[in-house]
């Protein structure tokens, strides 16, 4: 994956936060990392609405999006994202703890691009966020860039 | 992606499926891998699947590698019919291409690819990405089809 490409991360256990971030750059991703600790928060900055930090269109990004979060659920943020012509492309990966088959079938529904279930055990879940990591840091990976290409 | 879950790779060319699967296996992905060489055959497999169980077991799980350049019917259209396919259109699909053009990746993420991967020109790398991209597989979790 390009290395201008920011990895977003909806996530509003600190801790949770803090192992994804540490065991992505473990597998080698050196991109840049923005915390969003509500769904209001990332919602935000990618619809560029409130005080906070906004989108830059001329960038890409890819979504790590948990389900249960206060303010606006993952489920709503996808929804949205989906919903809307410019974010629909933004690959959005669902990392939650969250493993009832009907929340699955619904993400996918939504059109996320990959469901993964944060393991109970520790050392698991440094081993399945490592690999997704080294997925992400493939050098073949392409992402879509948000404002059409030849605009 | 459990057991039962049917790895589907839509891939012209024999050798690549081979080692593609030599991969896959190599990760530790023990699914079931199955090979379509065009995108005729991938679609008509899809529409199969989802018939009404006949007796005979089906799974309800899978997922696509996908290649643009499909003998038949190309890989986007391919795409395309099975994102636009109420039961299907939850099957993750991620391209895997040598086509690298940034009109092609726009397309097919707007046309709801899981992820678009560029098969990079050294047969050794894609030995080792496709191992990685087992490796995450398996820890995906996959919807079934209704």
């Amino acid at each position: 994956m390009d290395k201008g490409i920011a990895i977003l991360i909806a996530e509003d256990d600190a801790g949770h936060f803090q192992l994804i971030k540490k065991n992505l750059w473990l597998a080698c991703v050196n991109n840049d990392i923005l915390q969003f600790k509500d769904g209001q928060q990332i919602l935000d900055f990618l619809l560029k609405t409130g005080d906070g930090p906004h989108m830059d269109e001329t960038k890409q990004y890819i979504v790590l999006l948990d389900v249960r979060m206060p303010k606006v659920d993952g489920l709503e943020v996808l929804r949205r994202m989906k919903d809307n012509d410019k974010l629909r492309k933004i690959p959005v990966i669902m990392l939650t703890t969250t493993s009832e088959s009907g929340m699955i079938e619904q993400c996918y529904g939504l059109g996320c691009s990959c469901y993964m279930v944060k393991p109970v055990d520790y050392h698991r879940f440094m081993e399945a966020v490592q690999s997704l990591g080294k997925f992400l840091s493939l050098e073949g990976l392409r992402l879509p860039s948000i404002r059409p290409s030849g605009n | 992606m459990n057991k039962d879950g049917v790895i589907l790779i839509a891939e012209q060319d024999h050798k690549h499926f081979d080692m593609m699967k030599q991969s896959l296996l190599r990760s530790g992905v023990s699914n079931k891998i199955l090979h379509l060489a065009d995108g005729r055959r991938t679609l008509d497999f899809l529409s199969d699947v989802t018939q009404p169980p006949d007796g005979e077991h089906k799974s309800r799980q899978y997922i696509l590698f996908l290649d643009v350049d499909l003998p038949e019917v190309g890989g986007m259209e391919v795409l395309e019919k099975i994102k636009a396919d109420e039961k299907l259109s939850k099957v993750p699909i991620i391209m895997l291409t040598a086509t690298d053009d940034p009109q092609t990746i726009d397309r097919c993420y707007e046309l709801g690819c899981s992820t678009y991967m560029v098969k990079l020109a050294e047969n050794d790398d894609l030995e080792e990405s496709i191992k990685k991209i087992g490796h995450f597989l398996s820890v995906v979790e996959i919807a079934s089809i209704e």
